[in-house]
């Protein structure tokens, strides 16, 4: 069986991915309570920015815009890139597509420091530096869990992940029992369930900062991931040392996390299925595979937060909308990927 | 071409429990040569292969490879499903620079390669619907592409049909004398040692090997020393050639009992 048409085009497929989330990124700034048209949309964009106000918040439109929705789809965006550009460069390194941050102890990790620096008040900036701090630990402690077995296997790490994923799931419900019940509990909760809904342009700035550096890093290595799919012995054969590399895609991969756990709590499965679903759209070749993933990511993402906002009277905490919708189509690809496209070693 | 290639002295290689699997080897092959290393399974074949790439690093002596190395793995397994020509690709890793990516050159390149050994039609092709002769030959393509000098094979013919066998024994072949690239390989198979190698190792006991020309090595007695089995020369003319070959004495019972 030859390639099909999709696989055949990739430029034209990243390229129709970019433009589709840049016209849901304008659909999602009509989208709300409040109406606002396309026109005053790009009035407002083209004359205003958020830093300079002008006139005053009591102007409706340019609050509800440059206040409230821009803030957040951008937000929304860089999250959902960031995780499937994270989660695409993990199956990658470790040659398999059931891993994810999710899956080898970062996201737990880091939702223990995020609970931690929530309950210790840290400012936002803390708040990413323990979540960075505590999902590095997550992943270092469940590799030398890993190479304590023995090997350093791709199921040995998977299985130290569900440990140490398990101990800090058990630190998270202890902090939750220590916590204030009337002022840190209720935004522990919140927090932990995943919600974009107090995005504010510092968040942005945070999110942007860490995925912009470390999503470029994993760009400009994008075509080296492929050699992570040989043995090492044939990759060494080939001129490459995959030990350091391994390590410098390791830490994108968890500060890309961290950032996002940092500004919008637990949203999960992400970085698990969108490289699933980019994959059997593109084909696994790793240049093409980690935009796709990106653009994609941003989609699926930012679709999923137009949900939670506006269906119901309340909004959905999007962590809960992820999971409900990520673990079928993950069970799905799953039982796809087990009769196609992927060879278990 | 008379300089060396691979050499390797006193070499060996314990466990970790101190247990030697082989030790004081010795060979030297020239550049633009075929050697070819048999031994029983077990007897540190592919551990010798290891030290010769570099990936593992020998207890004892000195072992020294000149020139790039291309590598073809006994089985070639594959996390993802890439293409033929993807998979070529790969093979310019030392070429490509860290931050980039293939380039139109590297493209040709690959694709002259696998125009070399017939297989620029599989090219868009998903790796694994290959059958195990063109996945060879896509590997062979990679070792090309990688500007490669020294070939290090483990047991090529190892997983194919009598045809593919005999397809990839004449590429080795055809790479050593056209190209005079070196090919080091192991196999199972004496016979495809005496056929296509210019040296020969038999790696008979942990400390004893005997090497040399393939015809003066590759005696029925040294060959049921290493596998311990009967084995036979035999030889035929084949359209005015002699053809010598070896073969493990098998009898059928009932011809036993007869």
């Amino acid at each position: 069986m030859s390639l099909n048409p999709v696989r055949r085009h990739p430029n034209a497929t990243i390229l129709f991915l970019f433009v589709a989330l840049v016209a849901l990124m304008i659909f999602s700034l009509m989208l709300g309570r409040y109406p606002v048209t396309l026109r005053e949309i790009a009035h407002i964009l083209a004359t205003t920015s958020p830093l300079h106000a002008v006139g005053n918040y009591t102007n409706v439109p340019w609050v509800v815009i440059e206040i409230v929705r821009l803030p957040r789809i951008l937000m929304v965006t860089l999250c959902g890139m960031g995780l499937a550009l994270a989660g695409a460069a993990m199956q990658g390194i470790f040659r398999n597509p059931l891993v994810g941050p999710d899956v080898v102890g970062v996201s737990q990790g880091a939702a223990f420091g995020g609970v931690l620096a929530i309950i210790l008040a840290l400012s936002p900036m803390g708040i990413v530096g323990m979540a960075f701090a505590l999902g590095m630990a997550g992943l270092l402690m469940a590799f030398l869990l890993a190479k304590l077995a023995g090997k350093a296997s791709t199921l040995a790490l998977v299985l130290s992940g569900v440990i140490i994923g398990s101990f800090f799931g058990s630190l998270v419900g202890l902090a939750q029992y220590v916590a204030d019940p009337q002022t840190q509990l209720p935004s522990i909760i919140y927090w932990l369930l995943g919600s974009f809904a107090g995005a504010t342009y510092a968040k942005v700035a945070i999110v942007a900062t860490v995925t912009l550096v470390a999503g470029s890093v994993l760009l400009l290595l994008r075509w080296r991931i492929n050699l992570f799919s040989l043995r090492e012995v044939d990759a060494s054969a080939l001129g490459t040392n995959l030990d350091r590399l391994r390590w410098v895609i390791i830490t994108c991969v968890v500060l890309i996390v961290a950032a996002q756990v940092s500004v919008s709590g637990g949203v999960g499965w992400v970085g698990l299925i969108i490289p699933h679903a980019a994959r059997m759209l593109l084909g696994p070749e790793h240049k093409k595979l980690l935009p796709a993933s990106a653009f994609l990511g941003g989609l699926y993402l930012l679709g999923m937060d137009d949900v939670a906002r506006s269906v119901g009277n309340q909004e959905i905490p999007i962590g809960l909308l992820t999971g409900v919708v990520g673990a079928p189509v993950f069970a799905l690809l799953f039982w796809k990927t087990q009769t196609k496209g992927w060879i278990d070693e | 071409m008379n300089s060396i290639a691979i050499q390797f002295e006193n070499l060996g290689h314990a466990y970790r429990s101190g247990e030697w699997i082989f030790q004081q080897y010795a060979a030297q092959v020239p550049a633009g040569k075929v050697f070819a290393l048999l031994g029983p399974n077990g007897c540190g074949k592919t551990t010798l292969l290891k030290i010769l790439l570099g990936a593992l690093t020998p207890s004892t002596g000195k072992c020294k490879v000149d020139g790039r190395v291309g590598f073809v793995p006994q089985i070639f397994q594959v996390s993802f499903d890439y293409t033929a020509l993807e998979m070529v690709l790969m093979g310019r890793a030392r070429q490509i620079g860290l931050f980039s990516s293939p380039t139109r050159r590297d493209r040709e390149a690959a694709l002259a390669a696998m125009e070399r050994f017939g297989i620029t039609h599989l090219a868009s092709r998903p790796f694994h619907e290959l059958s195990g002769g063109q996945r060879q030959l896509v590997i062979f393509a990679r070792a090309l592409v990688s500007e490669a000098q020294v070939l290090i094979l483990d047991e090529p013919t190892s997983a194919l049909d009598l045809k593919n066998q005999v397809l990839i024994l004449n590429w080795i072949q055809r790479l050593s004398r056209q190209d005079g690239l070196t090919v080091f390989f192991t196999t199972h198979h004496p016979q495809h040692a005496l056929a296509i190698a210019d040296e020969t190792m038999l790696m008979l006991e942990e400390s004893k090997y005997a090497s040399g020309p393939p015809a003066q090595v590759m005696s029925e007695a040294n060959l049921q020393a290493l596998y311990g089995v009967e084995m036979r020369q035999v030889a035929f003319d084949y359209r005015g050639v002699l053809v010598t070959t070896l073969v493990p004495v098998l009898v059928s019972s009932t011809a036993a009992g007869a």
